[in-house]
């Protein structure tokens, strides 16, 4: 949380004047009830006319006054609590996009959204609603106690009572009752899920004839958020009551005493009235202050959610780059020479918090300019494996070398530079379908744009649109088909001019003979580029170089087309599962 | 909501209502108690106020009766105020509960046709949002603006009999109040319209490059999607301090406007007690009044936006309960299923203008396996739709043993399918649970020989507590979701199957190795198969080619090629171009 008070700094100014000036509008409502006292104890008394207007002209001054200071404040409230959620926000954003994949995958991308937009928002209402109010209720709280001492120490008496007893009733019945609405929540979200279920599930129930089942596990989690609900209730229900008696039993009191005091003359008829407006004041501020904490409380969780999310490290280190543009030079020279462009050494990896290897004992080598078809089952790593080499996770055993440096000897950024890469889910976003390829290359001119549309094989799809380049693409790429996406987020890589492309079961929404002209369109580059392409499809990486056979996160067979025809088991099987189907065909 | 529907929403909750009313009725006693007692207190304190006169003038006597009255009259309200929360509570829960309970059950009656139409999301907000904004806008709003009426009621005899003319002052300038607020929230309105969209962009750049952020990553995208941000973000920075600052004017403006009535109230009340019309104890309940006067007005006034809502949200969720069900069902039983189906003039669409299955005929006999094959939208999901009863006929009939299914309960016609759809929907619960979902009280061993028939338990066992692992949305992939279904109705092997692309997201080599499973599964069982793998169709019996609803070949794998229609061109854009 101290983490956070940082965003403030910027705003220390108005964070004191804020609340500064809501002090002096507080310290001029207590003076009010002074007022009335006086024209009842001189102006009335003495049937003096103009001391009751010269008080009324007071009490309108007094409310001017009060009105510009406390605009004044809420100016800036307004200022720090809204610059503080911008500069949160920002930094919060540009934390986010340093989070490896793996951070990514354990904390998840929808989460960090809603930490973001709604989060924040909420904190910025705390803030704003702290710097207005927090000081100002325990100060006119107090204040009026102070006044009270001013007017007569006896009655004052009663308000040092009173106010310590009525603060512990209200936060005990807060302290009880905030945790409570917390598991409230809990059942609130079993409700939802189960009605969600019911919904998206509702074929299958059918299906199986389980309608009856299903209402009496809703009726069940309906029972008992219902419980629980009316149990806090039952609870929070005695806040008003209880400060509402609280405060009469402490009036009537100061009224018993004050008989007497006015009696014996210790005491006038004005001050009494003044003390019963104390009393008054005091009530709405506490109710207010009780609010206030349940804002402040509401602020907190979300505060300390952001919190959570700084103290996450990017989740990978990288050497210090001494300077980015020598190292990249480097790294240019001191590659080319290298013939090898990747190279695994019994490479083994895990996901966070699994038991099982995703990968074990990956073992192989990449000539700089060859084509390797990756293949295997559901679940197999296939993914995993590629998604090493542009060290999206780190190795959890052995290593990996791209052109002759380990991975993990690039500095940021430094990797990511030389490898386009084309993910599984293919994903565009909103801008013009130019912005969208110029994600690989901010400088990219027509021709390069045009090459790459060419080879991706979408230059059709750019062609058709009204627009050509300058077509909008909606948010998610909605206005494009699933092969559309997946072709221009492959020319998207191309643009990069990478000298490695992986392709992720990228081609997986073309026909045959799509994807065939798009291999072909890659094969044909000048051969410098490494490609890897991760398929289910035999017939996708036949013409690879080389083919790995992942099975179960082992690679279980490598070599060409032919050579895994007669070696390797699972690779037939694959094959002669989907020959199956055109043999029949072509014979 | 417009003002002819509102009354009818308001009779049919009132007809919801049903045992709450009483409780209504108690909660409104209740508030009218508390309302006069809170009021009365300031009374009985105005008057203490005028016992203690001065110095050796004080009525003792009168000033502790009343002390004693005010304590008894506290406590009352005090417990009044207490019940009434309880009852409310009870009120607003109670009719939440039932309300909710009565839409589950009318989810499992509904025709899947409003469900599909509706959608999820739509059907859950009216569920959860809209039922609780229902109870707290209606109900308590009810209360509310109730209680706020008798307040100012009250107030108003009150301060009439105290003193007619400064009545008369607060009912002049009170307005003064509310023409300051409106005038404030005209000129927010669009201050936060403003901020409002540019939150609004800035939500949809977050979701795209937060929820994209691994594409972020791999293209080194991360300073442009900050500079991006930044700039957003500075606008909107811009913007809601604007909004922000204005909006929180109201109080203020509205506490000085008080603030001018209050001293206002003092002014004449101490020309009236020097003119000897008023009493000091007067003038103090009548400057409390003052003070108080306007939350009963405020309070009404963000009451009845609330009800407006709130009348809108029960309007939904009344929609909802009042929706048709779908068509009665029958108590015959479908009773020792062979499987032999057959349809008769079948004819149905979704939407009436637009025709999808017209005359459709087929007769199959027990035991076949039907592969059905189409290009999207041609109607093969539609065909199981109906063979599950999932929709209704429009015309015609569909008959399992000689028996038009219309005429059996859903329930028994459906159990004697095992289903397994693309879409693999599983229960958030065990693995277990989820592969017993037809048969809860199937045996261990029964449920981990199903799994290993499915070939789903070298997962299952992989998992971190096997059986008993909790499934949620993100622990499996859809692969192993898929294999799960399958498990499921392996477990139960009723007479009849559909598998509706079942292994579209297995792999080709497993899918080999289950296919020894789905045979014997299959083994002397109608099966109703929507495939898009070859191999899977060209095992059928039968194959019927759908385009536009309507089936347009049937035959053999070897029939259909050799005739050179549809189906041929079909296989030849979907499975040819491997040797080209």
């Amino acid at each position: 949380m101290k983490h956070l008070l940082k965003y403030l700094k910027p705003y220390t100014k108005e964070s004191i004047l804020a609340p500064a000036f809501k002090l002096v509008e507080a310290l001029l409502d207590l003076i009010v009830p002074i007022v009335i006292a006086d024209i009842i104890k001189n102006g009335i008394k003495n049937g003096d006319k103009e001391y009751i207007i010269a008080r009324f002209i007071f009490l309108i001054v007094l409310a001017v006054l009060g009105l510009a200071f406390s605009i004044t404040a809420q100016f800036f409230a307004a200022r720090a609590s809204v610059g503080f959620a911008a500069n949160l926000r920002k930094d919060l954003f540009s934390h986010i996009q340093k989070f490896s994949y793996e951070k990514l995958d354990m904390i998840g991308t929808e989460t960090l959204i809603t930490r973001i937009t709604g989060d924040v928002a909420q904190l910025q209402n705390g803030v704003n609603m702290v710097l207005r109010l927090l000081l100002r209720s325990p100060f006119i709280v107090f204040g009026a106690m102070i006044m009270a001492f001013t007017i007569n120490v006896k009655a004052a008496l009663i308000f040092v009572v009173s106010i310590p007893v009525l603060a512990a009733v209200v936060s005990a019945i807060m302290w009880i009752t905030i945790p409570l609405y917390k598991r409230v929540q809990g059942h609130l979200d079993g409700v939802l899920l189960t009605t969600r279920e019911n919904l998206t599930g509702v074929r299958v129930i059918r299906a199986f004839c389980k309608e009856e089942e299903e209402v009496k596990e809703f009726d069940e989690k309906n029972d008992a958020y219902t419980k629980m609900n009316l149990f806090v209730g039952r609870i929070s229900a005695l806040l008003n009551p209880a400060t509402y008696v609280l405060i009469s039993i402490a009036t009537c009191v100061l009224f018993w005493q004050a008989g007497d005091s006015v009696y014996t003359g210790s005491m006038e008829q004005g001050d009494l009235v003044a003390l019963y407006n104390y009393m008054a004041q005091m009530i709405v501020e506490l109710v207010k202050l009780a609010s206030l904490i349940i804002t402040m409380n509401k602020a907190l969780a979300c505060g300390s959610r952001v919190a959570a999310v700084f103290a996450e490290e990017s989740g990978m280190e990288y050497p210090e780059a001494v300077s980015a543009k020598d190292v990249s030079e480097e790294s240019k020279t001191e590659t080319s020479d290298s013939d090898i462009a990747v190279r695994f050494n019994h490479v083994s990896f895990s996901y966070e918090g699994s038991k099982e290897d995703a990968l074990s004992d990956i073992d192989f080598t990449v000539r700089t300019g060859e084509t390797v078809g990756i293949i295997g089952g559901t679940g197999c790593g296939k993914s995993t494996l590629v998604n090493l080499i542009p060290r999206f996770y780190d190795v959890t055993g052995g290593s990996i070398e791209v052109f002759g440096r380990d991975v993990k000897d690039y500095e940021k950024g430094g990797l990511i530079r030389e490898i386009g890469v084309v993910p599984q889910k293919a994903v565009l976003f909103a801008g013009s379908i130019r912005d969208n390829l110029k994600w690989g290359n901010e400088n990219a001119g027509e021709e390069e744009l045009a090459r790459a549309l060419e080879i991706s094989q979408a230059a059709e799809i750019v062609e058709k649109k009204e627009g050509k380049l300058d077509e909008i693409v909606e948010q998610g790429g909605k206005n494009f088909s699933g092969g559309q996406k997946q072709r221009l987020t492959i020319a998207r890589a191309l643009v990069k001019n990478p000298r490695i492309l992986i392709l992720d079961d990228s081609s997986s929404a073309l026909d045959y003979a799509t994807d065939l002209k798009l291999r072909r369109a890659i094969q044909a580059l000048d051969g410098k580029m490494t490609t890897f392409i991760v398929s289910q499809r035999t017939s996708s990486i036949q013409s690879a170089d080389l083919i790995l056979v992942l099975d179960d996160g082992r690679i279980v067979g490598t070599g060409t087309h032919d050579e895994l025809l007669k070696t390797c088991d699972v690779y037939r099987e694959i094959y002669d599962s989907q020959m199956q189907d055109g043999k029949e065909e072509s014979a | 909501m417009s003002k002819k529907q509102s009354p009818s929403v308001i009779k049919k909750l009132l007809k919801f209502l049903g045992r709450y009313k009483a409780l209504l009725l108690v909660s409104l006693l209740l508030s009218v108690i508390t309302v006069v007692l809170q009021l009365y207190v300031p009374v009985l304190f105005g008057r203490c106020i005028d016992y203690v006169v001065e110095e050796g003038n004080v009525d003792f006597n009168s000033l502790y009766n009343t002390i004693w009255w005010i304590l008894l009259f506290v406590a009352i309200a005090g417990v009044a105020t207490w019940i009434m929360g309880l009852v409310n509570n009870r009120l607003t829960y109670g009719i939440v509960k039932s309300i909710r309970a009565s839409a589950i059950r009318k989810i499992q009656l509904l025709p899947l046709s409003y469900l599909d139409r509706k959608g999820v999301g739509d059907i859950v907000s009216r569920i959860i949002t809209d039922t609780d904004q229902l109870s707290d806008g209606l109900l308590l709003g009810f209360t509310q603006l109730f209680s706020g009426i008798v307040t100012i009621v009250v107030t108003l005899v009150i301060m009439l009999r105290m003193n007619p003319w400064i009545t008369l002052l607060v009912l002049v300038l009170t307005p003064l109040s509310f023409f300051v607020s409106k005038f404030i929230a005209t000129g927010t309105y669009k201050m936060f319209k403003q901020q409002n969209e540019i939150r609004g962009e800035q939500t949809s750049l977050v979701e795209e490059m937060v929820g994209g952020a691994r594409i972020v990553h791999a293209f080194g995208y991360e300073e442009r999607a900050n500079e991006r941000f930044a700039e957003n973000n500075e606008r909107l920075r811009q913007a809601s301090e604007k909004a922000v600052f204005y909006s929180s004017l109201t109080n203020p403006s509205t506490r000085a406007v008080n603030s001018v009535i209050y001293a206002c109230v003092a002014l004449m009340g101490a020309y009236m007690i020097l003119n000897g019309k008023l009493t000091v104890g007067g003038l103090s309940l009548l400057l409390a009044y003052a003070n108080q006067y306007m939350k009963p007005f405020t309070d009404i006034s963000s009451v009845i936006t609330e009800l407006q809502n709130a009348l809108s949200c029960a309007g939904r969720v009344f929609d909802l309960l009042e929706e048709e069900n779908q068509s009665a069902d029958s108590t015959e039983e479908l009773k020792n299923v062979t499987g032999k189906t057959q349809a008769q003039g079948v004819y149905f669409s979704y939407v009436k203008e637009r025709p999808l299955i017209e005359d459709f005929n087929l007769e199959i006999k027990e035991g076949t396996h039907v592969a059905i094959v189409g290009p999207t939208g041609c109607g093969k999901t539609t065909l199981i739709n109906l063979l599950m009863r999932f929709y209704d006929v429009d015309a015609g009939e569909i008959l399992i043993d000689q028996t038009p299914i219309q005429s059996v309960s859903r329930r028994s016609l459906r159990e004697n399918y095992g289903m397994v759809l693309q879409e693999t929907w599983l229960k958030n619960a065990t693995v277990r649970e989820n592969i017993a979902f037809g048969m809860p009280d199937a045996t261990e061993e029964a449920i981990i020989k199903a799994a290993k028939e499915a070939h789903s338990w070298s997962f299952i066992k992989r998992l971190p507590h096997g059986l008993d692992t909790v499934i949620d949305d993100s622990s499996l992939s859809q692969g192993q979701k898929q294999l799960l279904c399958i498990t499921r109705v392996m477990l139960i092997l009723p007479p009849m199957l559909i598998l509706d692309e079942a292994t579209s997201s297995i792999d080709t080599r497993t899918e080999l190795k289950i296919q020894n499973a789905f045979e014997k599964m299959m083994d002397g069982r109608t099966t109703f198969i929507v495939a898009h793998r070859l191999s899977t169709i060209r095992n059928a019996d039968i194959i019927l080619v759908m385009k536009d609803g309507h089936i347009i070949e049937q035959g053999s794998h070897s029939e259909l090629l050799s005739k050179g229609g549809f189906y041929s061109e079909l296989y030849r854009s979907q499975f040819a171009g491997v040797e080209i």
